[in-house]
């Protein structure tokens, strides 16, 4: 960890201040003027910090919303129309919440994907990827239940598909159920604990990413060549430098958000949650927002029991099994930083890892693809072999890549790479 | 320009995701693709078209479609002073406040009001229709997958089924509908509508123009929406051309190899 730089304002009452609570110090040393940080970083490392902005930008428009909504399956479907028409730019708050939901994800995708191709999950990184990890299982939870507050058709039957999907779990399963559902099936005190978990929420995600923030100040942060920096020419101050370029990343992300929020608000959405929840009316297909689909791809592929073959003995029925598969894809994870076994961090020196890279990216969009289709056809033999090819990734690839692979040489230090670079 | 490229990545997998929601809609024919004025970026509504497309729902749909959404007021997005919408409400009748004896009341319907529904109730909207219920129209375009084509599509693509097509008693064939069978029959014949502004009252025209008109009820924002967003990409994209210079001053010293720190 770089040294700590005490602030000394110049301003009395500033300096008076900043001796009985540091804030300043704590913002320079973090992402300011006194955080020294790799010189190297290229446009991937834009995505953390627009994902932090996508937080912000959703807990501010999801705060006004819920000063209109109302967490009542009478009236929910009601209110959110009324949002739409009546509130003062209602429709422009609730189409930034949709379509942000979205842009959020698609930062934190790629910045995971980032990580991946880096190798930013290794030593000593392994905590500041965990709680990664942990932003994003409690963002999907915030997400799903956030699509079940307007009480569409794809609200209720979404929530009942994955909430059943806790029943396949031995023993407690259906105890867990209920409880999700506060009854005995989707209904009014479902949906209104999940309104208050989804205000809670993103307020935890908020304490886990200042975490994620401070296990990045500790480790540093990574760079595309991944070889740690040697001196003070490997580095310059994260303000103005990585300030300005975020900046700059934010302008290009936020006029994409923009065109999809004014142009095309509902194109990632599903027309189905524009009819009012209908228990008695299941939907042709029920299909989740595009950013779960990879996942629920994994729990349809799985369609066979494990068992004793040639007997009627079933250890794992097929529904656990999904779901199985389906957690552990994203738990896996976790374990990350110790299945990969390779010393070299980027996939720049990796020539062999970066082509499984490239293949476990296109696996992810074969999965995307399969989970919005229905089942039937070739799409669920896509999805097991799509399945199958994640799981080896992770648990057989990687673990015996490390071993095996002829990396390329590394270079000297950060800076002697840019100089070169430069000279070219 | 390599970050060009990587927007050029970021942007293809957005599509391709998008893409990949839009789901299989089990009809045997694709909506017709038709234009429409509020297509596009510059997208606004046919005013002469939507109060057209009002007539026609008036006259024709409100016999058996409710549209809750939609109140009486709403008609000034449409061109119609109040003294009209006013005329308009006066035309229709609501319940109002019990009187002093508690007896239930009816009273003209005023522009806050919501255009009253034709049915007391779904039970009673289901025995005047063989069954069937009729959908509220408020949001029906926004809750159908190509929702202005498809209910245009739906509106004149009644047709004979074919030979081997078995229709069951009370329904319609039309190949725009999911598993081709609707209730609803055939709703706009030939001159059905007399329109005020004298427009030959085609199928088509009505069709056109009650999509007009719906498509309106179900995003009344979007013309504001169209609006707003030209100026607020117009203000980022400013925003990011100054970030973008200002990045590449800042940034020229380090690329070319400078140290900040000293060692």
């Amino acid at each position: 960890m770089a040294e700590w730089k005490a602030a000394k304002p110049k301003n009395a009452a500033l300096a008076w201040f900043e001796e009985r609570l540091p804030i300043i110090s704590l913002v320079n040393n973090v992402v300011g003027a006194e955080t020294p940080t790799p010189r190297n970083l290229n446009y991937w490392w834009n995505f953390g910090s627009l994902a932090g902005l996508m937080l912000v930008v959703q807990i501010i428009s999801g705060i006004v919303l819920a000063m209109h909504y109302t967490p009542d399956t009478s009236l929910a479907f009601d209110s959110v129309e009324r949002i739409m028409r009546d509130v003062n730019y209602g429709w422009l708050i609730r189409y930034m919440h949709a379509n942000g939901a979205s842009f959020f994800f698609i930062a934190v995708y790629i910045h995971m994907l980032r990580g991946l191709y880096y190798g930013s999950y290794k030593a000593p990184r392994e905590v500041l990827w965990m709680l990664g990890l942990v932003i994003f299982h409690l963002m999907m939870a915030t997400a799903f239940m956030g699509y079940v507050l307007p009480w569409g058709q794809m609200s209720f039957w979404g929530a009942t598909v994955i909430t059943n999907l806790f029943s396949a779990i031995p023993v407690v399963g259906d105890s867990i159920v209920t409880l999700l559902w506060g009854g005995f099936s989707v209904d009014n005190p479902t949906l209104k604990r999940f309104f208050s978990l989804h205000f809670l929420l993103p307020f935890v995600i908020l304490g886990v990413v200042i975490l994620h923030i401070w296990a990045k100040k500790v480790s540093d942060s990574g760079n595309p060549l991944g070889i740690d920096v040697k001196s003070n020419a490997d580095q310059i101050p994260f303000h103005p430098y990585y300030t300005i370029k975020d900046a700059f990343g934010a302008g290009v992300f936020f006029l994409v958000f923009a065109y999809f929020l004014f142009y095309m608000p509902n194109a990632l959405g599903h027309a189905d949650n524009y009819i009012p929840a209908e228990p008695l009316v299941t939907p042709a297909s029920i299909v989740p927002e595009w950013y779960f689909l990879p996942f629920y791809a994994i729990l349809r592929s799985i369609t066979f029991d494990i068992g004793i073959p040639f007997t009627d003995i079933v250890f794992i029925p097929a529904k656990l099994l999904g779901v199985i598969a389906m957690f552990a894809s994203i738990l896996l994870l976790f374990f990350l930083p110790w299945l990969d076994t390779s010393k070299v961090r980027s996939a720049q020196f990796r020539p062999t890892y970066r082509y499984f890279f490239w293949f476990l990216v296109a696996d992810m969009v074969l999965l995307t693809i399969v989970g919005g289709k229905p089942a039937e056809g070739i799409w669920p033999v896509l999805g097991l072999i799509g399945t199958a090819y994640y799981f080896l990734h992770f648990l057989v690839i990687l673990p015996v890549l490390g071993k095996v692979e002829k990396t390329l040489p590394l270079p000297e230090s950060i800076s002697q790479a840019v100089i070169a670079k430069a000279a070219k | 320009m390599k970050f060009v490229k990587n927007i050029a990545i970021t942007l293809a997998a957005v599509a391709g995701l998008s893409g990949a929601v839009s789901a299989a809609t089990g009809a045997d024919k694709s909506p017709l693709q038709m234009q429409w004025s509020f297509d596009g970026n510059f997208g606004t509504y046919d005013i002469a078209s939507a109060q057209r497309g009002w007539q026609v729902y008036k006259q024709v749909c409100a016999a058996c479609h409710s549209l809750k959404y939609f109140r009486f007021r709403n008609l000034d997005d449409l061109g119609y002073n109040e003294d009209m919408i006013k005329a308009f409400a006066a035309e229709y009748e609501v319940a109002g406040e019990p009187d002093d004896a508690g007896d239930e009341t009816m009273r003209a319907a005023l522009p806050q009001d919501a255009f009253p529904a034709p049915f007391a109730n779904d039970n009673a909207a289901r025995a005047s229709n063989g069954g069937a219920l009729p959908p509220d129209l408020s949001l029906m375009v926004k809750a159908r997958h190509d929702g202005a084509n498809y209910l245009y599509s739906l509106l004149v693509g009644y047709e004979d089924a074919p030979a081997d097509r078995e229709i069951s008693a009370g329904k319609h064939y039309n190949p725009y509908f999911i598993g081709g069978q609707i209730s609803m029959a055939p709703p706009l014949g030939e001159g059905i509508v007399d329109y005020e502004d004298g427009t030959a009252a085609t199928p088509e025209q009505m069709a056109k123009d009650v999509v007009t008109f719906l498509t309106y009820v179900a995003e009344p924002k979007l013309v504001d929406r169209h609006h707003m967003g030209m100026n607020v990409m117009a203000f980022l994209a400013l925003l990011t051309i100054i970030f973008y210079l200002s990045m590449k001053k800042l940034w020229k010293n380090v690329k070319t190899g400078r140290n900040v720190y000293e060692d």
